[in-house]
């Protein structure tokens, strides 16, 4: 198990390094300039003179490897560096800086980072509890009412886009009812009840549109996984055996549908650190979602550029893990 | 009965005596919440001239002068405006002197010089920085500190309109002690400088969050020590025009709501609900076309839509511009995709007042049969598609602009209107970020025009358009040779014209100026080059408890927000 980690993480150097390069080459040959947003007001030669000053007269290949050296030397020095208080060289290295703020992306990223994980990190703990007993309920008394209801209701939570639910529980609880805020206040600090009242209130719209799509995905698996081990012999001879049938269910059945179901979650997380780009829009919630979608508009290549890496960097650990997850929960598989 | 009356009375003054009582005192009105549907990305608007970057920044930096709502200078930081006739403009044009009124301070403490001012200027024409005001410094040869409360801009040439630097949201200035060493290509580096700018506005920033919100408080050393009315606001970004119009008009979740660029109905919609209101001002935008002198024909390879490649099959004929301008119902399409943020215009430069044309009212109302009859005697008939047609060459366009719902809506029906004079119409549309953005390499900017017309709104910052006409000169005409870069997309050029702009960049005097300012504007519009459409204004709600907006197009939206307060 041990060195088929190892090996993994070794294959993943390469396959990181050529995902980095093609996103760079895409965002380069991408249309849109970083000065399309600056009123036309501003003359051509001071936007020249601007597409200078961020670097951009530099050959393709020469900001590529100044990328590369920033995003793998500089950036986890400087990290290195908050941790720990030493000053590593002169201390002065040139970080990844986003062409809209003109601050290093990585602070971006970490100033961001608790909205994303609490909105849409909580929306996938609620999908997932949620969906789990959804799906063993709706396989166990398969094509019953509460079955076809399931269905239903995964199928409309599948298939209606989020900007069509987040917009449509606004009219309801924000405008009319007037019982929710519709803008997620990123300035709310938590210090006694009433702020956590007021923070469970903003998050409840957001964290519920995307906990209904989770929720209808991984129901569905659950589903599927709960009605293939129940047609299994060693459920017969269970039952054959005399057990109760909450044992059946609940211990035997359960805890072998939830294999593949764990990879399928495991999978997921990486979207919970890429936010959810229209959801976190709509709300306002200020995630890493709504910051790439900032960056893509105003062509601000840095932060795309590293956002979009940070991604495909969890996507390939992720990846990982939800392998060595299935080893560890069946143990007829071994990889050595 | 009189007694209860009396007991109202008495309780309505003292109601009345409390409300004027708190809104004299700083801060007294508590929290209040602006929602830019564009979030702030840095604080500093020498770094990024994004509208809602300057505007943003506008609480806390100021101008020397800035432009009130009927777009007249007003000393903001200065005893006055300087000018010829009070000597604070020399008689050549080439300098001009502004007297920094006694007693301001820097929200830290320290007292507003000349200094800082100087400094301001050295900072935006530092050649290494990338500063996006530095067209507000042209011309400048320096900025001198006289004595602490005299600064002298020195002019390379005459300047007859030299309210460039220092006047307007665009040209605020920095405290000298927090930027010192943020100069030219440190600049970027200076984070904490450009996030937290320190300034002499009613408003000091307390936190930033890049793209998201800035919070601000009231500066505990502003000049007025009655203002602002908030202790803090609350300055949020991001979500489309027409959530942020909802935010106001119908959850009441914030208070101002700004550039809400919705179709007409739906805002009036929203309006209805009746917890806020929309108010609107006009400045010097307006939504044109810009008609291509020049032959965009893909088969001219790299000559095409450049004066090498030729002239325009047709809409170099005055009498085809002409017909396609009288065709237009201009009216239509305010109604259609403006609202209250539209006024029809047959000008370029539209405002102010002085400087608006009337020579070519004509266009004003629509007049399909005149239109058709320009057509019929220029000797363009229509053919068996009724489609007209002059020596094999047929009246067929391609007409582009940006993605954009109420563009895409105004392009179906000019496409419509042109149909009935026999034109027929092709509509493209570019995403913004490629048709403003300029990029060389890419064959659909706006300043490329591989097209017969293009559609989009421009302007010109302050009240001078001189600089504004400078861009339809021969010399800006776009091309290869000079990388694309240039705004004469028309590809105009007429040397009566730049003859006529070197003699306005001579003239000083508001009233010569603006006979020859109409004059450029009509030779525009006359030629056919430009057929304007739409005079756009800006749009905004405030909420019914909001008091004291005064709508500005000319400077920062929020330019009075030291005067905003509540209202019962």
């Amino acid at each position: 198990m041990l060195t088929f980690t190892i090996r993994r993480l070794l294959l993943a150097i390469p396959t990181l390094l050529a995902i980095s390069f093609i996103i760079f080459a895409i965002l380069d040959l991408s249309p849109g300039d970083p000065t399309s947003q600056i009123p036309l007001t501003v003359p051509p030669e001071v936007r020249e003179h601007i597409r200078t000053s961020l670097g951009l007269d530099e050959p393709f290949i020469v900001r590529y490897l100044l990328w590369l050296k920033q995003f793998f030397i500089n950036e986890p020095l400087n990290i290195l560096e908050e941790w720990t208080g030493y000053t590593f060289g002169d201390g002065d290295r040139l970080r990844i800086s986003s062409w809209a703020t003109r601050s290093p992306v990585v602070d971006l990223i970490v100033e961001r980072l608790p909205q994303t994980l609490w909105v849409v990190g909580m929306s996938y703990v609620v999908g997932a509890l949620i969906a789990i007993p959804i799906g063993v309920i709706s396989a166990y008394k398969q094509y019953s009412w509460f079955d076809q209801v399931g269905t239903f209701v995964s199928m409309i939570g599948f298939s209606v886009p989020t900007f069509f639910t987040g917009l449509l529980l606004i009219v309801i609880f924000a405008v009319n009812l007037q019982w929710l805020p519709s803008i997620y206040d990123t300035t709310l600090r938590v210090t006694d009840w009433s702020s956590f009242v007021a923070q469970i209130k903003q998050m409840i719209m957001p964290t519920m549109v995307l906990a209904l799509y989770n929720a209808s995905q991984i129901s569905r698996f659950m589903r599927a996984s709960m009605l293939d081990n129940l047609n299994q012999d060693y459920v017969r001879t269970a039952r054959a055996k005399g057990m109760k049938e909450k044992t059946v269910v609940l211990v035997h059945v359960l805890r072998n549908s939830l294999i593949p179901v764990v990879t399928v979650i495991a999978l997921g997380v990486p979207q919970v650190f890429g936010g959810a780009i229209i959801t976190e829009q709509i709300f306002k919630v200020n995630g890493l979602g709504q910051l790439l979608i900032i960056g893509i508009q105003g062509a601000d290549i840095p932060l795309v550029q590293t956002l979009t890496f940070i991604f495909a960097v969890l996507i390939v650990l992720f990846n990982l893990v939800a392998d060595i997850l299935y080893g560890v929960l069946d143990p007829r598989i071994r990889y050595d | 009965m009189i007694k209860s009356r009396k007991l109202m009375l008495a309780t309505a003054a003292a109601l009345a005596l409390s409300a004027t009582g708190a809104a004299a005192e700083r801060g007294a009105d508590g929290q209040l919440n602006i929602l830019y549907w564009q979030a702030v990305s840095v604080l500093n608007p020498f770094l990024s001239g994004g509208t809602k970057d300057v505007e943003g920044s506008s609480l806390v930096l100021e101008p020397l002068a800035r432009y009130d709502e009927t777009g007249t200078m007003v000393p903001w930081l200065v005893e006055d405006i300087p000018t010829v006739e009070n000597g604070g403009v020399s008689e050549d044009l080439t300098t001009i002197t502004w007297k920094i009124k006694d007693g301001i301070k820097w929200s830290d403490g320290t007292p507003f010089t000349a200094e800082d001012v100087a400094f301001t200027a050295a900072y935006c024409m530092d050649e290494s920085g990338g500063c996006q005001q530095a067209a507000n410094f042209s011309d400048v040869a320096s900025v001198e500190a006289v004595d602490p409360l005299t600064v002298k801009v020195t002019f390379a040439v005459p300047k007859p309109f030299p309210y460039g630097p220092f006047v307007g949201a665009q040209s605020p200035v920095l405290q000298k002690a927090q930027f010192q060493d943020c100069m030219g290509a440190a600049a970027p580096t200076c984070t904490e400088a450009n996030f937290h700018p320190i300034g002499t506005g009613p408003f000091v920033v307390q936190d930033f969050k890049a793209n998201d919100v800035v919070v601000f408080a009231a500066n505990p050393e502003f000049r007025d020590p009655e203002k602002p009315a908030f202790s803090t606001v609350v300055f949020k970004g991001g979500g489309d025009a027409a959530s942020a119009a909802r935010s106001v008009l119908e959850t009441g979740e914030f208070d101002y709501a700004w550039n809400l660029q919705v179709e007409p109905e739906i805002l009036s919609q929203m309006e209805a609900a009746g917890r806020g209101e929309l108010v609107s001002a006009f400045g010097t935008s307006v939504e044109r076309f810009e008609v291509n002198m020049t032959d965009p024909d893909p088969a001219l390879g790299d000559k095409r839509s450049t004066v090498e490649g030729g002239p325009h099959p047709f809409l170099t004929d005055p009498a085809v511009t002409k017909a396609l301008s009288l065709a237009i119902d201009r009216e239509i399409l305010v109604e259609a995709g403006y609202g209250a943020a539209g006024q029809v215009t047959c000008n370029l430069v539209p405002a102010p007042e002085a400087y608006a044309s009337t020579a070519n009212d004509w266009c004003k109302t629509q007049d399909i049969e005149a239109a058709n009859k320009l057509l019929d005697d220029a000797g363009w008939v229509a053919g068996s598609d009724g489609i007209r047609e002059k020596d094999g060459v047929r009246l067929s366009m391609l007409y582009q602009t940006s993605t954009n719902s109420v563009r895409q809506g105004t392009q179906a029906l000019i496409k419509q209107m042109w149909s009935e004079i026999g034109v027929e119409t092709e509509l493209r549309n570019v995403d913004a970020s490629v048709f403003f953005g300029g990029d060389p390499a890419s064959p659909d900017t706006f300043q490329k025009l591989y097209a017969d017309v293009e559609m989009f709104t421009n302007n010109f910052d302050g009240t001078d358009p001189q600089s504004y006409l400078a861009s339809w000169r021969c010399s800006e005409i776009p091309s290869p040779k000079n990388n694309w870069l240039g705004g004469n997309n028309p590809r105009y050029c007429s040397e009566e014209y730049d003859a006529l702009f070197e003699e306005l960049s001579k003239t000083a005097g508001i009233e010569q100026r603006a006979v020859i300012a109409k004059q450029l504007n009509d030779m525009l519009v006359e030629a056919g080059a430009i057929i304007p459409l739409i005079h756009r204004g800006g749009v905004s709600a405030h909420a019914n408890s909001l008091g004291g907006v005064v709508m500005n197009e000319w400077d920062s939206e929020l330019w009075n927000i030291a005067d905003w307060h509540r209202v019962e």
